[in-house]
């Protein structure tokens, strides 16, 4: 039918000023970024370097160490969030979505709340709250007779990013809630019901009929996490600064790249090598949405009601 | 209706996992804000006791409020944040629609070119975005911010407006299309309406990337004058580090109107998606 029909401009209308916006500010930028990663300087002039660039972060030793060692605290800062971020959100969301349950606005709204604060907030935050000078997290765990586990952890290089990884955790579990309480409230009642003469209550009600139908909603927020997590700076940059310490132990791609590009201390900033490492970012971060759309997302049936 | 439905001691447990979490999640924010109003003695003395009569202090907020423009600056936070989300909403929506509501040769392609931003971030261009910002003359201005941040945006908001927009009843409209709407009508006055839920769930997850931004504001206008509220903290906190007053009545300063802001904006957040979801 649609071939008989003239020009149809109203879809063009709908779609230009996005399209256009989001082609000048992002997709050709990007594309000039992309292609500096092939260019290098010599003596100030740009020269055409193919894939020298490349060679040099992954196999160069003064430049390799550096990069699998953020691309390594970047999967264990991915890994973090997955464990314990998402399970944390589907749960309150199941708790939260019984009808039955009183106040669910209240814990809803509450719960929310880290989400909404700037990562400076939250990075300062909780330095404060892990601060062995203030003292709070220790008088915490003295209380509960605990205060021998007590450890700057932030300071120490085989706790920082774990602790940096649960406080991100903390601030965004509200995102995961949301999405599948949303999720979780659009089940039509008449499913639910039909479970419930067939006596499927409970928790096995949730495992067996709900989770199967929200499983589209977890695969979205996986691959949310999995982006956000691969460019992710700024709490990093707040909490321990450029230099990602200690030692490094908390650096991730978007704080090396952060480095690379606009210099730190005494070692100047390197345009065409900022561009290579997010051009690399860029790569990661394509085989993540990749596997997600061809791997996981056909395979989930879409259920309409 | 079983048993196992409304037993008190699953409420209990109900209750006890999500008043932990709670605790979690504002302990913090409460510890900070309780201690910006107290003497510096008390506030290593007594961390969790509440500010009385004796300890309390104005101190810390004084210096902050000598020292930076934190009005101006949350004036121009709110400036970005509402211009950005403003136009993510309405070019988002109106993408979502054409590719939602037809079927037209290129809507496959549309559609996946547009969903490249959600797994690009869009900083990955940041030095050739600075060109473009100083070649057209839009350094240190809000509008270089609004633009990119509406870029930022649009990839998400498209995918899951269309999302949404796929559980429109097709009967609607086609009813709409026989009493002779045109195509624009049918999406300002019947489908916008009805996804008002969905929008509501968007502009909250668009609204907070834009809000904590420091990436854009630092590198595209850190001047005095366009300096974010998420920017303008994180100087004045850097300068200050020792005085922990000043430090605790800055991140006070910075959490209490977004909170507020926040409370008001939930209501709408939560009656929308409970709307959404009943239907």
């Amino acid at each position: 039918m649609s071939d008989r029909k003239p020009f149809r401009w109203h879809i063009l209308v709908f779609l230009a000023p996005a399209v256009l916006v989001y082609t000048a500010i992002m997709i050709i930028p990007l594309f000039a970024t992309l292609n500096l990663s092939l260019f290098t300087k010599v003596d100030r002039v740009s020269q055409f370097n193919g894939l020298g660039n490349f060679r040099t972060l992954f196999g160069d030793p003064r430049w390799s160490a550096s990069f699998w060692n953020a691309l390594g605290n970047n999967t264990w800062f991915f890994i973090v969030h997955m464990l314990v971020q998402n399970p944390i959100g589907i749960l309150l969301a199941a708790i939260l979505s019984n009808p039955r349950l009183r106040g669910a606005a209240f814990y809803r709204t509450a719960i929310f709340i880290p989400t909404i604060l700037s990562f400076v907030v939250v990075g300062f935050v909780w330095k404060l709250m892990l601060s062995p000078i203030w003292g709070v997290a220790p008088d915490l765990l003295n209380a509960v007779g605990l205060k021998s586990l007590f450890a700057p952890w932030l300071g120490k290089e085989a706790y920082a990013l774990t602790t940096l990884a649960l406080i991100s955790v903390w601030q965004f579990v509200g995102i995961p809630m949301m999405l599948i309480y949303a999720a979780l409230l659009s089940i039509p009642e008449e499913v639910i019901e039909a479970a419930e003469m067939d006596g499927v209550t409970g928790a096995s009600q949730f495992w067996k009929i709900k989770l199967p139908l929200i499983l589209p909603s977890i695969g979205i927020i996986s691959i949310l996490t999995f982006v956000g997590n691969f460019n992710a700076f700024d709490l990093i940059y707040s909490a321990q600064g450029a230099l990602a310490g200690p030692n490094f132990a908390t650096d991730i791609l978007g704080t090396f790249l952060y480095r690379t590009f606009f210099g730190f201390q005494l070692q100047l900033g390197d345009q065409n090598m900022g561009a290579t490492i997010a051009t690399a970012m860029f790569f990661i971060i394509l085989i993540g949405v990749c596997i997600y759309l061809f791997a996981i997302q056909t395979r989930l049936r879409r259920y309409q009601f | 209706m079983s048993v196992s439905r409304h037993s008190p001691a699953r409420s209990v447990a109900a209750h006890a996992v999500l008043i932990t979490y709670t605790l979690i999640a504002l302990f913090p924010v409460f510890v900070i804000v309780i201690n910006a109003f107290k003497s510096r003695k008390a506030i290593f003395a007594h961390p969790l006791a509440l500010p009385n009569a004796e300890t309390l202090d104005w101190v810390g907020f004084k210096t902050v409020l000598k020292q930076g423009d934190f009005f101006q600056y949350f004036l121009n936070s709110m400036t970005v944040t509402v211009g950005s989300l403003f136009f993510v909403l309405l070019f988002g929506a109106m993408a979502a629609f054409a590719l939602s509501e037809y079927r037209f040769k290129a809507n496959t392609m549309v559609g996946l070119y547009l969903a490249l931003g959600i797994m690009i971030p869009i900083r990955l261009g940041t030095v050739a975005i600075l060109q473009l910002m100083v070649a057209s003359g839009l350094v240190n201005t809000l509008t270089s911010l609004v633009l990119v941040y509406t870029a930022q945006g649009l990839p998400l908001a498209v995918f899951i407006l269309s999302e949404f927009m796929r559980q429109v009843s097709d009967d609607l409209k086609n009813a709409g299309r026989i009493d002779g709407l045109s195509e624009y009508r049918i999406f300002f006055r019947l489908v916008l309406p009805l996804i008002r839920p969905a929008m509501a769930t968007v502009a909250v997850f668009t609204m907070i990337p834009i809000w904590n931004d420091l990436w854009f504001p630092l590198i595209l206008a850190p001047a005095e004058s366009t300096k974010t509220i998420t920017l303008g903290s994180q100087v004045f906190i850097g300068q200050f580090v020792t005085d922990w007053n000043a430090v605790l009545a800055a991140l006070s300063l910075a959490i209490l109107p977004v909170l507020v802001l926040y409370l008001i904006f939930s209501r709408q957040l939560i009656r929308g998606i409970t709307a959404g979801a009943v239907k």
